[in-house]
């Protein structure tokens, strides 16, 4: 159901003001959401100023600035900071990306910092994904086959390779999932962008025998269908993937199957 | 030694979503396409409304139209007309989707720009004609 405002224990009070750095000539401004669990308090916002002639160009290399300069307290995911292992990702200006792939250069004013949207938090930066990583496993992300199994490699033309470009690269950073209205009013029956996305990767890989079955799976009002083409996910996909249009290709088929 | 129990699922905030995600474009058009879609449910109870004051003779009708001459009996024809438009352009531009084109970062925003700037234009149209024809008094 679509919720307007955070229950009570959610919503986001104005924390601390953490002191200027003395000496700096350039300075950015970090507003950065904190929640502690191990007191009983609501989540704040906190405010850091990062020394910019002291700190690399991206987002991520300013939240490792003020961990080890200022609050080594502050807690994110992060760990190849070059947006090929998708785990720092958040919600920094408004929109889900990769901390590590954003530049600070790309924010105007102040830099304002959150987990992925509508998420348990665990602490500060760091969201629940047990849900996402559920759904994405229920898809059964495996090659499914009945054919014996050829005696060196399942065999792919050119072609047949290339239908799974666009699809293969996501990195299951969640951005484009927690971008999601219905996924945020429906997230435990919805799939969301990112499951349905490696769905269709399945599903149009030529070596796979089930394709019937992985579209009987998503045959329901809510796993595929709570889609309204929002397109929140394709705009915030930092590897510039389209699961929009992954799922309007799975809507398609399902069409397709039936005539 | 600290105690390194995780705190209880259910003690976790949910972290801030509406609040603080960025309006763009084509959420804001999903959003109004909802809202007109609802709005046609109360326009159509105007339409029976129409159907069975005609059909129920000229005390009636004239009630009908008293309302609907009214400054604000106006503004409402006005936006359930603009509601209408709307929500039937939405519908075209869903149809697009359904035959999976209009999904690249161009084709998406000028969409739904099309979509916007169509269902006012036809708007303001379909009432300067009405105007027109009918002289100012319906």
């Amino acid at each position: 159901m679509v919720e307007i405002t955070l229950p009570k224990n959610s919503r986001v009070t104005e924390g601390k003001t953490w002191p200027h750095n003395p000496g700096a000539k350039r300075e950015r401004e970090f507003r950065i959401y904190r929640w502690n669990p191990d007191d009983s308090e609501n989540p704040r916002v906190d405010t850091y100023f990062v020394d910019l002639d002291d700190c690399g160009p991206m987002v991520l290399d300013a939240l490792i600035w003020i961990k080890s300069k200022i609050d080594p307290t502050l807690t994110f995911r992060r760990s190849c900071r070059e947006g090929v292992c998708g785990s720092c990702s958040m919600n920094i200006d408004g929109t889900n990306t990769l901390a590590c792939t954003r530049g600070m250069n790309e924010i105007k004013g102040d830099v304002r910092i959150y987990p992925l949207p509508h998420m348990p938090v665990i602490k500060d930066l760091v969201p629940d994904l047990t849900t996402f990583y559920a759904q994405y496993a229920s898809i059964e992300p495996w090659l499914k086959t009945e054919t014996p199994e050829p005696q060196k490699e399942w065999k792919q033309s050119k072609e047949d390779r290339e239908k799974l470009d666009g699809l293969y690269e996501c990195i299951l950073c969640a951005c484009c999932t927690t971008s999601c209205p219905s996924y945020w009013w429906n997230g435990d029956r919805y799939m969301g962008p990112a499951a349905l996305l490696q769905a269709q990767r399945w599903i149009v890989d030529s070596r796979d025998e089930k394709t019937g079955e992985r579209l009987d799976f998503l045959e329901d009002p809510f796993r595929l269908y709570r889609c309204h083409t929002i397109m929140n996910c394709s705009k915030a996909c930092p590897k510039g993937l389209n699961p929009a249009k992954a799922i309007a290709e799975i809507k398609k088929k399902m069409v397709e199957r039936q005539v | 030694m600290a105690d390194l129990k995780p705190s209880p699922a259910s003690l976790r905030p949910l972290s801030p979503h509406l609040q603080i995600y960025k309006p763009m474009l084509t959420m804001m058009m999903s959003i109004v396409h909802r809202i007109t879609g609802a709005a046609l449910y109360f326009g159509t109870l105007l339409l029976a409304w129409w159907l069975l004051a005609a059909a129920s003779g000229p005390t009636a009708y004239g009630k009908f139209q008293w309302a609907m001459e009214s400054l604000v009996g106006q503004l409402v024809l006005f936006g359930y007309t603009w509601a209408l438009i709307h929500h039937m352009l939405g519908g075209i531009r869903h149809l697009i989707w359904d035959t999976g084109r209009g999904f690249g970062p161009v084709e998406r925003e000028w969409l739904a720009l099309a979509n916007l700037i169509g269902s006012i234009g036809l708007t303001l149209l379909l009432w300067i004609v009405g105007l027109l024809v009918t002289g100012g008094a319906s």
